[in-house]
């Protein structure tokens, strides 16, 4: 019995595109997570117009434009990096993904300003002032935290991700050679960026 | 250790321990824990079923109270969609043999394979911790219709939690097989070459991916509901529970085929094997997978027929409904049009599959009745219901199920089993199935309403037959798994190729290897299920 024998396509050699593949697939079930909410969003909307239109003036244009801005710049950084690593400067490619991460808690600090204005304002789901509103504004307050939320729990997760990947570059586990997880990473991002730049308008815009 | 030193290395005894299980990477392994696992919630889903069979024996109180009823057949609902069917044949008989019959050693993520198995034990843990703490399981059936779900006292939110943690072992697992097929297929093997059973896990695995988040997100909403007590669905608060339904029904419709798929899979395997000659219709059958995925995307309405919804929109679910029998019957067509002319040698995998082309007949008709508009207001939440579910899910997955695990039982331990006991198992299997659901499908019809407590006195006689039915399925089921692990202790040992199989799992040794091949395999010359010394036409 031979047992040196290993298959040329074996499922446990290094392979790029596979884990890219893997990764796009994964971005598509966050997508359609974030698409069931959007679709009750959308119907929600359709049938409390008025409400929801009251409800959004409660919301800081101002802080949800900032923060749109870090989390676009945020984006051009973790692509700079990629490219970084793929010319083999490792330490320009760590930076860059320092300030992507310096970006994901600019977001997360402007936003708990945001979430603590509302709290103070008792528009929490449950809070005093929130069970007075009519039902179709607690249902904006109510998919405002909600969606918001899960974006910012998707904020941290993709940080710790990029931290993950620092760390590899650091051992060069990750190179030039391979570099799929830092694009994974990165991949990863864009997708927390792209749901924002669709809450922004859809909270924050529509009038 | 003497007998096991002279046998050759395989996966099963190349490492020894408990750990070298829990911690294992090898696909084959990691299919067998979820094989042990499955089969023991089977058997507790069995055993709710066969309560409630016992509770409506006669009319009114026998042994449960109405409370428990309730709460009985929701965790049988829960169990037995999302701890059994759902996982069934791809996490147990797809993460054994797709790499295998692909020609490689192993999935593309083996981590991520070994997590999945992980994520479902622990949901599976979540699902039955509700039988020991809080206010009892749920009680709202399997599926969690707002707004009593927000409403009930009983343990809904841990059991939402459970299917939540499940759909996402679902999804990795989904996303693994579809990464393997693209990337790990033997040199050589196109699209067009690869065995059908690939071809459903494929299309499956699609489903799972595409469908699952969307009842993810959903179960997070009831949950939210629940601790917030805001009107998502529930109308008293501004929500709209209709909206919850086609949210569920937008995941729980493709999950039935996430459920069909790989069990058409496993007859399209069995049948060619077993006739001995090229399946008829290779392309057809590939290509239907896929067309039923797609399709099953559209047709979630014909769920909510009865429940509110538009004239037009009925009318366009009802027709998308019909559709999907198309590309099914097509399947159907061919598995017969396959045995034709075949030298049939009737083994019991092969029994098991002629089975599930009779019960998935039954089951795909009576959709189609209930996909009519006018008679599905009728029949609405009836037992015929219940009966179509049934015939579909168990007469056809839970049959395809144990067709599998006859084909491949060889391969998996390398020993037969006791073919005349099998085949006496088959038997009381099929009857007592039969005996169970058929008088459901005419209880439906009579207006007997699921999910009651009690009924009235003129459904008692085949109310009574349907409950002796579940004791003939439940003694061959106790039959077939006490030959089954007879087999596996004792049983005469076997070569690499028992049913003289062409597809790539019958040219390695019998239990695999390690890496499941010692040297290249060979593509069969001509397509994947050429057999060489077949009659011509």
């Amino acid at each position: 019995m031979n047992h040196t024998f290993t298959l040329p396509n074996s499922g446990h050699n290094y392979d790029a595109k596979a884990s890219k593949l893997g990764m796009w697939l994964f971005l598509y079930t966050e997508l359609l997570l974030f698409g069931g909410l959007f679709l009750v969003y959308m119907v929600y909307r359709s049938l409390n117009e008025e409400a929801f239109l009251l409800a959004s003036f409660n919301l800081d244009v101002w802080m949800g434009t900032f923060n749109t801005v870090v989390l676009l710049t945020s984006s051009m950084t973790v692509a700079m990096s990629i490219t970084a690593l793929q010319l083999g400067d490792a330490k320009k490619s760590i930076m860059l993904l320092w300030l992507t991460i310096a970006a994901a808690l600019i977001f997360l600090v402007v936003k708990y300003f945001e979430w603590g204005a509302k709290f103070e304002h008792g528009l929490f789901p449950g809070m005093d002032h929130f069970n007075t509103l009519p039902p179709g504004e607690r249902l904006y307050f109510y998919l405002y935290f909600f969606m918001t939320g899960l974006h910012g729990l998707h904020v941290i997760v993709g940080g710790i991700f990029i931290g993950v990947v620092i760390h590899k570059i650091k051992n060069k586990s990750v190179n030039k050679n391979r570099y799929q997880l830092l694009e994974n990473s990165g991949l990863y991002w864009h997708l927390v960026d792209l749901i924002w730049i669709y809450l922004f308008p859809l909270f924050y815009l529509i009038h | 250790m003497s007998e096991t030193a002279a046998m050759p290395l395989n996966y099963l005894n190349v490492k020894k321990g408990i750990w070298s299980w829990l911690f294992t990477l090898d696909h084959k392994r990691i299919a067998l824990l979820y094989l042990y696992s499955i089969g023991a919630f089977f058997l507790v889903g069995v055993a709710l079923g066969v309560v409630m069979r016992l509770e409506l024996f006669n009319p009114g109180r026998d042994i449960i109270e109405p409370q428990t009823y309730n709460q009985v057949f929701t965790l049988h609902g829960v169990i037995m969609i999302f701890l059994f069917i759902i996982p069934s044949i791809p996490a147990v008989f797809g993460n054994f043999f797709l790499p295998i019959m692909l020609g490689t050693d192993d999935v593309a993520f083996p981590r991520l394979n070994l997590f999945s198995w992980y994520l479902y034990i622990i949901g599976a843990l979540f699902a039955l911790s509700t039988l020991i703490y809080g206010n009892g399981p749920a009680d709202t059936g399997w599926t969690f219709y707002a707004p009593y779900s927000v409403k009930t006292g009983t343990n809904v939110s841990m059991s939402v939690l459970a299917a939540f943690i499940l759909g996402f072992s679902s999804i990795l697992t989904g996303l693994n097989f579809i990464v393997t097929i693209h990337r790990l297929r033997t040199p050589g093997m196109t699209f067009n070459k690869m065995p059908l059973f690939s071809w459903a896990l494929y299309a499956t695995s699609w489903i799972q991916v595409l469908a699952t988040p969307v009842i993810g997100i959903t179960l997070m909403m009831i949950i939210a509901e629940r601790m917030f007590g805001v009107g998502l669905f529930d109308p008293s608060i501004g929500g709209d529970p209709i909206l919850y339904q086609h949210l569920f029904w937008i995941y729980s419709h493709p999950a039935v085929y996430i459920m069909a798929l790989p069990a058409m899979g496993v007859v399209s395997e069995i049948i060619p094997t077993f006739a001995q000659r090229s399946i008829f219709g290779y392309k057809p059958i590939a290509y239907s997978s896929m067309a039923i995925a797609f399709v099953g995307y559209f047709v979630w309405g014909h769920h909510m027929f009865t429940s509110g919804m538009s004239g037009a929109a009925a009318i366009v679910f009802s027709i998308l409904t019909f559709l999907v029998a198309i590309p099914t019957a097509i399947k159907v067509f061919n598995w017969v049009a396959t045995l034709y002319k075949g030298s049939i040698d009737i083994q019991v995998p092969l029994l098991y599959a002629l089975a599930f082309i009779f019960n998935f007949l039954i089951g795909g008709l009576t959709g189609l009745v209930l996909g009519a508009l006018v008679v599905d207001v009728h029949v609405h939440d009836t037992y015929f219901v219940v009966g179509h579910f049934h015939y579909v899910m168990f007469g056809g997955t839970g049959f395809a199920f144990f067709g599998a695990l006859h084909y491949w039982f060889p391969k998996i331990w390398g020993k037969m089993y006791n073919k005349t006991r099998a085949n006496l198992a088959f038997a009381l299997l099929f009857i007592g199935f039969n005996t169970l659901y058929f008088p459901m499908l005419v209880l439906g019809i009579m207006g007997m309403p699921r999910r009651y407590y009690d009924y009235l006195p003129e459904f008692h006689s085949l109310n009574q037959i349907s409950t002796v039915g579940s004791w003939i399925l439940v003694v061959g089921l106790l039959l077939m798994i006490f030959n089954l692990v007879a087999g596996y202790l004792k049983g005469q040992k076997v070569g690499g190729n028992p049913w003289n199989g062409i597809t790539l799992e019958w040219q390695t040794d019998s239990p695999p290897p390690l890496h499941n091949f010692d040297k290249m395999p060979e593509l069969p010359v001509g397509g994947p299920y050429n057999y060489p010394n077949a009659k011509s036409e």
